[in-house]
């Protein structure tokens, strides 16, 4: 049995490229800017398609979550097919320590790669728990300092372009808009020093370019995406979700990727509230809690002055809204904050929910699947639909069920 | 009938293409004047183009609205710019305005379930991707049955009795048929056993915790056509008359909806306007993946042709050979096969043919005219069988010998290349592989349920478009750009075509991607390969559909090296059993005598065996030489073998039930503390029993778990997918609540106990936090008290505490002292189970060394030991010889960490990594590791308990266990680690 795995060296800051997946483009490619200063050479993958898909089903479990599957096959794939020479190849990738089999992506992954034959290629683990210390990346406080702005900048443009692409006057604009702010963004993000107040007046430019786009015709209906963290926010793992949802006439509501770090900071929190466990870590969490939600609230602050958009929930207030149907200890996955989000939903008015999993994904049985009864029994007129992705999932059932929402909403 | 409201004055067409069906309503005035409803065969568009233009008198010069719904109407609607309509949707129009007073609609359609509810708000179900078609399904069954729907529903109206079958899916449903059939069972019964697995399935996936009462209106085809389909539904849901309602428009309510709904979109058509609409509609572009032809050229196809032929067996006349000769039956799941060999291995004659579902009868008749075949001139000196059906025909017709059927392919294989390290053996229901390593069969790897989408699958695929098989593989041939159908299980698979016929996939490329569909699915599901290397390099493929040239050739294709294929592929069971019945040859064979033929009589019969609580539905085939062949059984008793006591062989299994099943109830005076035993209870029963027992309560614990029980709670499943363990937990909820307990306890446990040994100690998402959701899914629960803490089960000190907020004020007052006292009891209690059942293992550990038996552990979660959950594997196994240990009383033998290649963060699973770290360290134990299917982490797992055993030079086997009980399945692998641990001694002896 091999347990002994390639570690990233100090030097192979110098040689190697790190591969990174696609989750949430718009974030990742401020990240890679925020990396690449710090030295690190790292590449945001945009590989998709039945390859990638093929390359995970031949190397990974078939029966390990569908995320696991297309991470790891566009690792593969990209190796394969986009040139990186293995031994000057590194890749990245999450890992959360939590009770949930995602903590195994990581050695699920390096497996994937022996059995493909990039036994060398070192795999980071991308974690705030200490759980692997490679010698050669470290997430030092000033690195995860800009990362977190990285979130902050991609949650915000995310929002503002949903509640613009569908009115927009010119089709094109809002997505134009985008891609000046994340390039001028990433430029920034290069400098070393950090400026709070450049970033608020970034944000405050930023929600006045958006208010300055040009929209028309009447609200429309309005469709949030909650659910297992991959299969929520990526293209790849949700067939184009998005798109499909913009396509059929519906403005979509995504939370943001700040509510799933706070999330990770609280339940540390919890662990030490509830078990009496780690009162140090507990401590800390504490501290960067209180950090985060003042960072949440000037933006939400800024959008509220200028007045055409609607802001995202106060993470406070998020927390409070899920109680009822599960508790706050329930911490795997996406645990208690995605059920928190379809309650935050639906009191923001947007009553047609899509709660996307991975096939047989564990944690939703019962915060996602688990919650619908008492859901529809205290807001009757909540409209949530159940998807579930994977490899021999089809698009057609899929878009029945979600035209099925889709009729439900609008009659 | 109430009048229709579609809004305009025209005449209004709806149009519902489903996944089998097409069906047009017309409604003019109110009422519906037109109707038809036609099996489409796939030809989604040219269907519905006919059904319209057959109706060219009625509309002509008319004009009229149009709307499209259903699953395949999707993308005709779209091309032909025609408003469409969920299907959903429709359904919920017609019905409000035909029956306002209707509490639900159960809709069964082609390969859809759904469900709507009207009261307090219109809610609607859709069946998610994991549960099986429900009219294909049935459509499915009636071909195993080999009988038409008609007969199908006829025979089920005179059922006795109703076995249980799997409710999940089609696939699952088969397995447990197959069984049935092969032991006899009445096709009457299985009839309406099938049916009612139907209903369970709608029931348990869609109704999701609301009961389903008041009226009830049935709708779409199968529930039109089926009478026993209804009445099944009528009496699981105890109807009165009037509140189940069998509308005569069931078959097209989709289509009147749609036609509604055309109405209110107010686009107008003519005829011509309309079939111009659907004409025009041809240029569509596919959506779904396509992949490269399996032939390039003629060429290749020639050279493909000539390879194959090269493996062959030379047959002889049986009309002019003289001497002896051996037969091998091979009595499989769906197929039987028999081969009458000579003296020097050649054939005689051979037999090929499905059972239809009567393999005794079958087997009678060859026997009779291989009888006739002989004369005098042959004789047979040995006989052998093999496969499912091996137990029942050896009684039956007095065979000598049976063999496990992976030891009779492996015997065949040999024979065409002896140097063969790899076979791979696709059947009507299975995929069987195994490597051959020192001339035995080294691991053995079978497709898990969910899979096993194979030879039948393409069969029965095949017939509903219409084809016969061998025609249907040799278009696939000439398929030039094979649709890409994933590799996941037949349900999938059956809307991936749905998929692929939307996008106007020709029947050439479904068949060839069909075709390699299964292949990968053996490649990437079962065998997990991720190169050819990795299979060996001599690789023998055989069973039926391999006989399909489709299937060979994405084979070789997928694997990228060349395979042999015997041309007698279909026949490698029954000739290595031929083979088998020669190398133990006897003086003189057991064989039935012809005279014994004429006069054989079989009949069957079916009972409940009342050995003990299990109550396992036996079917007793009785022969007319008197013998008895009883089937069904779970263990020994089903026989009415009682054995003594100091025969039966340690059972760690048995030793922990009877220890959770003694807890006594107590005499407690401060009320009655409800514990559920099911899922982590099945560890801590031992500490909550005397925590609760030391306050002052009395502790009722559920008893093992059954189907009853099951179907008790079935109704408050919200995820379908989720593992059969935690589905049971809802039954045992019930069970305490109608026992009137004061208080029902399961904590939510996000830390397990911690023993030290991994890298962290969770639970599994679903045993941590299954209580959040029975709180919000169970009504039952509002009721009473239910307490269901987050705990810290590794601090006395802070459970203590954790308690103590817990229990004051819910159920009394309570003093620190008072609560810190139970906790030290309650973990003393668990200490003393854990030390018991350790030293219960080593005890048997030493006994059967004492005694020279082999051990097992059966490992898996401490809940695997429930009855209803492991099915009785462990009795199986002791009845097999094995001493049966568990993985919790042996992980302590094994010294030091164990290291793996994963994150080791489950205290349960660390157990299994050390008890399997402890079998690789000793010869005399084997482990087999019980999988629940849906168990997400066992993806993690299985892969490393493999690795630490294969590392050691140990056969690894794996069960995966759901609702199934079939365990004729598991008695193949049981029995093939049998056979390969006997050749693997002979070798040491050698």
């Amino acid at each position: 049995m091999l347990t002994e795995y390639p570690v990233f060296t100090p030097e192979m800051k110098k040689t190697h490229t790190i591969l990174m997946p696609n989750m949430l483009p718009m974030h990742e490619k401020l990240m890679e800017k925020i990396f690449a200063s710090y030295g690190y050479r790292v590449k945001l993958l945009k590989n998709s398609g039945r390859g990638v898909v093929e390359k995970g089903q031949k190397f990974v479990h078939n029966d390990t979550c569908y995320p696991a599957l297309l991470v790891i096959g566009q690792f593969i794939d990209a190796i394969e097919n986009e040139g990186y020479d293995p031994d000057k190849t590194a890749v990245l990738i999450t890992q959360t320590g939590g009770g949930c089999r995602a903590s195994n992506y990581i050695h699920l992954l390096r497996k994937a790669l022996r059995k493909a034959g990039y036994g060398q290629v070192p795999v980071i683990s991308f974690n705030m728990s200490g759980l692997e210390k490679d010698t050669g990346f470290k997430l030092t406080l000033p690195l995860v300092h800009r990362l977190l702005y990285a979130v902050m900048y991609g949650d915000l443009l995310m929002l503002l372009r949903n509640q613009t692409k569908p009115y927009e006057v010119v089709p094109g604009t809002s997505e134009t808009l985008c891609d000046t702010w994340v390039k001028r963004l990433t430029d920034e993000m290069q400098s070393t020093s950090i400026h709070y107040r450049r970033i608020l007046a970034n944000y405050r430019a930023i929600i006045d370019d958006f208010a300055r786009i040009e929209r028309q015709g009447d609200r429309r209906v309005r469709v949030g995406i909650v659910g297992e963290i991959f299969v929520k926010y990526s293209p790849l793992g949700n067939n184009d979700l998005e798109a499909f949802l913009m396509h059929e006439g519906a403005e979509v509501v995504v939370p943001g990727l700040a509510d799933f770090c706070l999330y990770c900071v609280y339940n540390n929190m919890m662990d030490s509230t509830l078990y009496g466990k780690w009162k140090y870590r507990g401590a800390l969490a504490r501290i960067a809690m209180r950090f985060l939600l003042k960072k949440q609230k000037d933006i939400i602050s800024l959008i509220q002055e200028e007045g055409s958009f609607d802001p995202p929930t106060p993470f406070d207030h998020t927390l409070t809204l899920g109680t009822a149907f599960v508790g706050h200890g329930t911490k795997m996955g996406e645990g208690w904050l995605l059920t928190a989000e379809m309650v935050e939903l639906y009191e923001q008015g947007v009553k047609n929910i899509v709660c996307a999993q991975p096939f047989g994904c564990l944690p939703n049985h019962i915060v996602g699947k688990g919650v619908m009864k008492p859901l529809k029994e205290k807001f009757p007129d909540i409209n949530i639909v159940a998807i579930d992705y994977d490899p021999g999932a089809t698009r057609i059932n899929q878009e029945n069920r979600l035209k099925l929402m889709l009729s439900n909403a609008q009659a | 009938m109430t009048e229709l409201n579609t809004c305009y004055s025209m005449p209004s067409l709806g149009i519902d293409i489903g996944s089998t069906t097409a069906k047009v309503a017309l409604i003019e005035n109110g009422k519906l004047i037109y109707q038809r409803y036609e099996r489409h065969y796939s030809f989604v568009r040219q269907k519905t183009l006919e059904m319209i233009r057959d109706m060219r008198e009625l509309l002509r010069g008319k004009d009229f609205t149009v709307a499209i719904s259903g699953s395949a109407g999707l993308g005709v609607a779209k091309t032909a710019d025609i408003p469409f309509v969920q299907e959903v949707f429709a359904t919920a129009e017609v019905v409000k305005q035909l029956e306002p007073d209707t509490y639900a609609v159960i809709e069964l359609g082609g390969e859809d379930a759904k469900i709507i509810f009207f009261q307090g708000g219109t809610d609607e179900r859709m069946n998610g991707s994991c549960a099986g078609g429900t009219g294909a399904f049935i459509d499915q069954m009636a071909t195993l049955l080999d009988v038409s729907v008609g007969e199908l529903d006829e025979l089920s109206l005179q059922h006795e009795r109703i076995y249980p079958i799997a409710s999940r899916c089609g696939v699952f449903a088969k397995t447990d048929i197959q069984p049935l059939l092969n032991q006899g069972a009445k096709k009457e019964d299985i009839a309406a056993s099938i049916y009612q697995a139907v209903v369970n399935q709608t029931i348990a996936g869609l109704a999701q915790g609301r009961s389903l009462d008041g009226k009830i209106m049935f709708l779409g085809g199968p529930l039109y056509f089926c009478k026993g389909l209804r009445e099944r539904f009528v009496k699981t849901l105890k109807l009165a008359d009037e509140n189940a309602v069998f509308p005569e428009y069931a078959r097209v309510s989709v289509a009147m909806g749609a036609a509604i709904f055309g109405g209110k979109e107010a686009k107008v058509y003519t005829f011509d306007r309309l079939v111009g609409a659907l004409e025009n509609a041809t240029t569509q572009q596919a959506v779904s993946g396509r992949l490269s032809a399996l032939f390039q050229t003629k060429e290749e196809y020639e050279a493909f042709c000539s390879r194959h032929a090269q493996a062959s067996v030379d047959s002889v006349d049986p009309y002019t050979y003289t001497g002896d000769a051996y037969l091998g039956i091979d009595c499989g799941s769906t197929t039987t096969k028999l081969v009458l060999m000579s003296e020097e291995e050649k054939l005689l004659y051979t037999y090929y043919d499905s059972n239809k579902g009567n393999p005794v009868q079958i087997v009678k008749e060859q026997l009779h005219y291989i009888n006739t075949l002989c004369a005098d001139r042959i004789r047979i000196r040995g006989s052998a069988v093999t496969g499912y059906g091996e137990e029942l025909i050896k009684n039956a017709f007095g065979v000598d010998s049976g063999l496990v059927e992976t030891m009779a392919h492996f015997l065949a294989a040999r024979h065409f290349d002896p140097q063969v390290d790899f076979i791979l053996d696709i059947g009507g229901q299975d995929i069987k592989c195994f490597r051959i390593k020192n001339n035995s069969v080294d691991s053995i790897m079978l497709n898990e349920a969910c899979s096993s989408g194979c030879g039948s699958f393409i069969e029965t695929f095949a017939k509903s478009m219409g084809y016969e098989i061998g025609e249907f593989a040799k278009i696939g041939l000439q398929g030039k750009a094979p649709v890409d159908l994933g590799s996941r299980c037949t349900v999938f698979m059956n809307s991936s075509v749905k998929q692929a016929q939307k996008d106007g996939a020709d029947v050439s490329d479904i068949s060839a991607g069909l075709s390699i569909s299964v292949v990968k699915n053996a490649v990437y599901k079962v065998i997990r390969a991720g190169s050819a290397d990795e299979l060996g390099s001599n690789i023998v493929v055989q069973g039926g559909t391999f006989y399909n040239d489709a299937v060979l050739r994405a084979f070789e294709l997928e694997l990228g090296r060349l395979v042999v294929r015997p041309t007698i592929a279909g026949l490698m069971g029954a000739y290595g059993a031929a083979l088998h019945a020669k190398n133990t040859r006897r003086e003189t064979s057991s064989l039935i005598t012809p005279e014994g033929l004429a006069h054989f009589v079989h009949e069957s019969k079916s009972t409940v065996c009342k050995g003990c609580t299990n109550r396992c539905h036996l079917t007793v085939n009785t022969f007319s030489s008197g013998q008895k062949f009883i089937s069904g059984n779970q263990c020994e008793r089903g026989l009415g073998i009682q054995k003594a006591p100091e025969e039966e062989l340690p059972n760690l299994h048995e030793y922990k039930r009877g220890l959770l099943t003694s807890l006594p109830l107590g005499e407690g005076t401060r009320g009655v503390i409800g514990l559920p035993l099911a899922l982590g209870m099945y560890e801590l029963a031992p500490l909550w029993h005397a925590f609760y027992t030391a306050l002052g309560f009395q502790v009722k614990i559920t008893g093992l778990s059954n189907k009853k029980l099951y179907a008790k709670g079935q109704y408050s499943i919200p995820s379908d997918t989720v593992c059969y363990p935690a589905k049971l937990m809802h039954g045992h909820i019930v069970e305490l609540i109608e026992n009137k307990v004061d208080a029902v306890f399961y904590p939510r446990l996000t830390y397990n106990v911690d023993e030290g040994s991994g890298d962290n100690h969770y639970n599994c998402p679903v045993v941590a936090y299954y209580a959040d959701l029975l709180a919000g899914n169970m009504d039952a629960l509002k009721d009473t008290t239910f307490l269901y803490p987050y705990l810290n089960i590794n601090s006395p000190k802070q459970l203590a505490k954790e308690m103590y907020q817990c229990l004051n004020g819910t159920l009394g007052t309570f003093t620190a002292r008072e609560i810190k006292q139970a906790v030290k009891a309650g973990f003393a209690a668990y200490d003393a189970h854990m030390k018991a059942v350790r030293s219960y293992g080593e005890r048997a550990i030493a006994w059967a060394r004492a005694h020279g038996k082999r051990m097992m552990i059966l490992a898996g979660r401490p809940y695997h030991i429930d009855a209803e959950i492991g099915h009785g594997i462990d009795k199986l196994a002791t009845s097999l010889g094995f001493v049966v240990l568990s993985e919790d009383s042996v992980s302590h033998l094994c010294g030091g960490r164990v290291k793996v290649g994963v994150l080791d963060q489950w205290t349960y699973h660390t157990r299994l990594y050390r008890a399997a770290a402890f079998a690789a360290e000793n010869n005399d134990v084997e482990l087999v590791q019980l999988v629940s299917f849906g168990c997400g982490l066992d993806a993690v797992t299985t892969d490393e308990v493999r690795a630490i055993l294969e590392d050691k030079g140990k056969l690894y086997t794996q069960i995966k266990i759901d609702e199934i009980t079939n365990l004729g399945a598991v008695k193949i692998r049981l029995r093939s680690l049998i056979g390969a641990l006997e050749e693997r001694g002979k070798q040491f002896a050698d």
